[in-house]
């Protein structure tokens, strides 16, 4: 399990709950590297002000992690974390290796108006 | 938010080792103090997966380092904001200023300076675009998406050529690209990286461009002294050539080097008084956590005696 404050995806079953019962879901997939630590950051500190998104994390070792790692919109991604961002279950964008709070707010405010 | 919540006694701007050894040690002193941070907590200790020398600690990741550095300035009673963006700066005046987000101003009569470094990039088209699909800073992290693929390594320093070495774990092959025809590293890595069957080197070069669309296929190799590019086709590319000084706010605030480091007095007084500096973002030869956390004390110590000695002549006014 990642050592983080977010919501952990453990199993399969938690994956498919949690996008099919949140509307807007950013989930990070990744180890507790120092590429994937500062998005987990991100996460964390941004979680209070994005209430209408669910923010989880996924460990990249973890047998279930499949569910993140072979999405389409991950195909060519050579950089840890994946990050994905659903909306009603779908996949609306997809990032690679680390991601500034600018980034990852610029993609929350574009997919997800609160 | 009231008026009182915005102003501090020390503003400490950066949250890695230096940053927040001050605001444990500005803390404790009881003096009101706040550590603005524009990444997550940490800085450049959260990029080290084992600390093995820091004195007292057998061995740590440099993420738990961060974190109990973190709790500790907290339970002391520094306030600390990450992930934010100072957006501008004050800082000549006695009662220093400081925006941050373009809305919260904060005020204090003394700031440290401890934004430390980043890595370099080599800034050729398509860099920022390929990140994290066949572009990689990080070996340990990314290592394993190259088994048995051709990459290339970009640096000269230990850790181009350590890292080019571990990276023989997962690659058919490694060729080192370098700028320059020597290395700036210790003669162990360099001989290490050369005893090694998988690695090629190809010095005096540059890439100049990386070519990709979902991931990097392909650089151009520019010999920098005949000018010749080669295409190369290429599954990955790791860049280790150095760190850069996060100094861009503080050009014309502060008086900085050649380099982007900021000067500093012996008592890492900055060309502003009251403004101190600390860490791998000033002007010094050796960047380690434990010279950080030096540096982080000494600039705190000396920013409580600037501000005692301003309380005082206040008084003395009188």
């Amino acid at each position: 399990m990642l050592r983080t404050n977010l919501t952990h995806i453990l199993t399969e079953e938690d994956f498919q709950k949690t996008i099919n019962e949140n509307e807007n879901v950013m989930i990070c997939c990744g180890r507790m590297g120092p590429m994937c630590i500062p998005v987990y950051g991100v996460m964390e500190d941004i979680e209070g002000d994005y209430k209408n998104v669910k923010f989880a994390d996924l460990e990249f070792d973890a047998p279930h992690s499949h569910v993140i790692r072979n999405l389409p919109e991950c195909r060519g991604f050579a950089g840890l974390p994946f990050t994905v961002y659903f909306k009603n279950g779908n996949v609306v964008k997809a990032t690679s290796s680390i991601q500034s709070m600018e980034q990852v707010t610029s993609i929350l405010d574009a997919n997800f108006k609160q | 938010m009231n008026m009182d919540s915005m102003n501090y006694d020390v503003i400490v701007i950066g949250g890695g080792a230096a940053g927040l050894t001050a605001g444990i040690y500005l803390s404790r002193a009881k003096v009101k103090t706040l550590i603005l941070n524009e990444g997550t907590i940490g800085g450049q200790m959260i990029l080290t997966h084992e600390i093995a020398n820091y004195p007292g600690v057998e061995s740590i990741s440099g993420y738990e380092l961060a974190n109990i550095m973190k709790k500790q300035a907290k339970s002391f009673g520094c306030d600390i904001r990450s992930n934010i963006r100072i957006t501008s700066l004050q800082l000549d005046d006695e009662v220093k200023t400081i925006e941050v987000n373009s809305k919260d101003v904060y005020t204090a009569q003394s700031v440290i300076i401890a934004t430390g470094g980043k890595s370099r990039t080599i800034g050729a088209p398509g860099e920022d675009l390929l990140k994290g699909k066949g572009i990689s800073y990080c070996a340990t992290c990314d290592g394993d998406f190259f088994q048995d693929k051709e990459i290339i390594v970009v640096g000269g320093g230990n850790s181009a050529l350590e890292e080019a070495v571990s990276l023989t774990k997962y690659a058919s092959k490694v060729t080192l690209v370098h700028q320059f025809d020597n290395f700036q590293a210790f003669e162990h890595a360099i001989n290490e990286a050369k005893s090694n069957p998988k690695i090629d080197f190809v010095l005096e070069s540059t890439i100049t461009h990386f070519y990709g669309d979902e991931k990097l296929n392909m650089v151009d190799i520019k010999n920098l002294k005949t000018g010749a590019i080669e295409k190369r086709k290429i599954d990955g590319v790791f860049i280790f050539i150095g760190y850069v000084p996060n100094t861009e706010k503080f050009k014309g605030v502060v008086e900085l080097n050649n380099y982007g480091e900021i000067v500093v007095d012996t008592n890492y007084e900055t060309s502003i008084k009251g403004v101190f500096g600390a860490g791998d973002s000033i002007q010094k030869r050796y960047r380690q956590v434990t010279t950080a956390v030096a540096d982080g004390t000494i600039a705190a110590l000396n920013s409580i005696e600037y501000i005692n000695k301003l309380k005082t002549e206040t008084v003395d006014s009188f």
